[in-house]
């Protein structure tokens, strides 16, 4: 028996597990159970035509090391650098009777592919009248932290959430990662599933066994009446750290963890402010038009008269995310914000 | 003697200057002074300097992810450069782009591109400004193998012919895309016979030797300068470093980088060359070589005692134009 993100008991066998390997579990055991999931990308598995060592890389990160000696290049597909021809036969194979994983290595890649995924496979379902399914997965690693500079560490999780017919999976742990990355390839629709890069190495009990976890419910980290705070993706770590802080000081607060931005679990915030009247939500992403300010509007509209005090957003600042280190920190969401965001909805 | 004195010891100095840039970058982020992703460009010196030693800061280049080269091939101040790449507020950038998004719109270098293809559509546009504007500035994209195979190169390539822009291609193909063999990623045998289906010249040449390399682009930029459109120029070499500093590069044969240094290193081809044909003589580039080595020690040292971008009043300018 162990905890999971959810503070539930998790039955059976569990190993720690880093959200890499957990990642790289759920794929593994989709494709020994259905022959028709195949990943695809640029070097998911690495030195495709060279005279060193097969299975190089397994992914810019090695999420996907060890797949392709095990199912073979048929499944496990090196591609030339052409985001945009990935998308597409990850698309149109998805049609036609694969379950596609394809993987834009950093997602900032989503520019070259863009036209793939949103005029595409996002409005298939429902411009054919739903006669067409496109079971595809499309990763990505998002986010900050490894001074990357501009063009390999946006989020844009707002920018796919924004449009209809995508489903947009954020996991925070290795074990929602494994859950999520199981139900996103058993999903009839087009998900795109946003790995941070700064988790690949964070560890937590995983079941050994394969489990989904549906998309739309969210988690609940930490337990509280005081302060609801509404975090994805590695925000949601910094919100259970803040939490941990302020419990010390007799403020409990509420983190809601989403795991999933389309379909959101609108209620599951709802709930919780009408309880605590007070919520700050923490988004690594630019705040315009970002998801910080959706789920803000959402409590706004839906949950007004719970709130005691305005709604506080933490997020990254209107700019690029910049290269030099004393920048990019300061471009971070971090715990301190977190606190300083919560002690202002609580007046303190 | 068909190369000046003057010109033969300016490319080499171009070319040592990017060799040593390199490998002390290598050294820094081994030691933790460089952050972030740095793909290092030694080995391929010399296409670099072939390509832009007779252009002027008028004439444009745009650039890859491995760009440290052809921004000190096009006269980016070296001091800058590394203080750049290290983060400071006195770099080309501001210490915002970094390695991967260096620039020097004052010299002509439109920047670094940390997006594969990111690069041939904006020089197709720094062509088209001299085209309708007349001035004869020509421009010049960097490319690697892989990037060909992206279709916004292909765009470029073919809006490049339909327009008749002065825009040379380069295409660096170092034999890697990344981690995966250059000719796995591409589906006919040869990536010059495939450009020139999109009906410009297109020559395929030893990017070891800057003799060869220098004489094609030269024709090449000539063309684009008097009005006759693009051309393709496949530049073959070797990549010294690994697609990134600290990749273990275990897709890579063994000894292939050992025997490439000994026996494919443009800067020896080229001073082999200049000594058998007696152009230069060995202790004009020793000096060199010796000038260098302080050049990028001060580079170093300016760099890491450079200022550090002030967190406040540094992260949101810069964003939108000032009024």
């Amino acid at each position: 028996m162990t905890n999971n993100s959810n503070n539930a008991q998790v039955a059976g066998k569990t190993s720690i597990k880093t959200y890499r390997d957990a990642i790289n579990d759920a794929i593994r055991e989709e494709m020994r159970r259905d022959p028709t999931v195949i990943v695809l990308g640029e070097e998911v598995s690495g030195g495709a035509g060279c005279d060193g060592e097969d299975d190089a890389y397994g992914g810019v990160f090695g999420v996907t090391k060890g797949l392709m000696p095990e199912f073979g290049r048929e499944r496990v597909i090196d591609t030339p650098i052409s985001e945009a021809a990935i998308i597409g036969a990850a698309a149109g194979a998805a049609n036609n009777g694969l379950r596609p994983i394809a993987e834009l290595m950093f997602f900032d890649f989503i520019g070259v592919s863009f036209d793939q995924i949103f005029n595409q496979a996002a409005k298939f379902r429902y411009m054919f009248g739903g006669k067409s399914k496109t079971p595809m997965v499309i990763r990505g690693t998002v986010g900050g932290g490894w001074r990357a500079g501009a063009q390999h560490s946006s989020m844009l999780h707002s920018i796919v959430t924004h449009i209809a017919g995508l489903k947009v999976v954020m996991p925070s742990n290795a074990y929602d990662a494994k859950g999520l990355m199981v139900q996103a390839i058993r999903d009839d629709d087009p998900v795109i599933f946003l790995e941070h890069k700064v988790m690949y190495d964070n560890e937590c009990e995983v079941p050994d066994e394969q489990y989904a976890i549906p998309f739309g419910e969210a988690a609940f980290p930490r337990q509280g009446k005081d302060v609801t705070i509404v975090a994805i993706s590695n925000m949601v770590t910094h919100a259970i750290a803040a939490a941990d802080i302020l419990a010390e000081e007799g403020i409990s607060c509420d983190v809601i963890d989403p795991r999933t931005v389309s379909p959101m679990d609108d209620e599951a915030i709802l709930e919780s402010v009408e309880v605590t009247g007070r919520l700050v939500v923490v988004d690594e992403g630019n705040p315009r038009c970002g998801l910080a300010s959706d789920i803000a509007g959402i409590v706004a509209e839906k949950g007004f008269h719970s709130l005691r005090a305005p709604i506080r957003t933490v997020t990254a600042p209107h700019t690029p995310v910049p290269f030099a280190p004393e920048l990019e920190d300061a471009y971070l969401p971090n715990v301190d914000k977190v606190l300083a965001a919560v002690r202002e909805v609580l007046g303190a | 003697m068909p190369y000046q004195e003057e010109f033969l010891l300016r490319a080499y100095r171009s070319m040592r200057t990017i060799r040593e840039f390199e490998e002390r970058c290598i050294a820094e982020f081994m030691g933790g002074n460089v952050p972030g992703f740095v793909h290092a460009s030694n080995g391929q010196e010399a296409i670099a300097v072939a390509a832009c030693i007779d252009l002027s800061d008028s004439d444009i280049i745009g650039s890859t992810h491995r760009g440290h080269g052809h921004c000190i091939a096009k006269g980016c101040d070296i001091g800058g450069m590394m203080k750049e790449i290290m983060g400071r507020s006195t770099g080309l950038c501001k210490g915002k782009g970094g390695s991967m998004h260096i620039a020097d719109i004052d010299k002509g270098m439109l920047g670094a591109n940390a997006i594969v293809g990111g690069g041939p559509p904006l020089v197709n546009g720094a062509a088209l400004a001299s085209k309708t504007l007349g001035t004869k500035n020509v421009a010049l994209s960097f490319n690697g193998d892989g990037s060909a195979n992206q279709g916004t190169a292909m765009e470029a390539m073919n809006m490049a012919v339909v327009l008749q822009l002065p825009h040379v291609f380069i295409y660096e193909n170092n034999g890697y895309a990344e981690g995966t063999a250059a000719n796995y990623g591409l589906g006919c045998d040869s990536l010059t016979d495939r450009n020139a289906g999109f009906g410009m010249p297109a020559e395929c040449v030893d990017g070891n030797d800057f003799f060869a390399t220098y004489e094609a682009i030269k024709v090449a930029t000539k063309r684009a300068r008097d009005g006759g459109g693009p051309t393709s120029i496949e530049a073959k070499c070797v990549r010294f470093d690994g697609h990134f500093i600290g990749d273990p590069q275990l897709y890579r044969g063994k000894d292939e980088v050992k025997n490439a240094r000994k026996n494919q290193d443009c800067l020896k081809i080229f001073r082999d060359r200049v000594i058998k044909e007696g152009w230069l003589k060995t202790a004009a580039m020793d000096a060199i070589d010796k000038e260098i080595k302080v050049e990028i020690e001060q580079a170093v040292a300016d760099g890491l005692a450079a200022p550090h971008p002030d967190p406040v009043t540094d992260l949101m300018s810069d964003v939108y134009c000032s009024y």
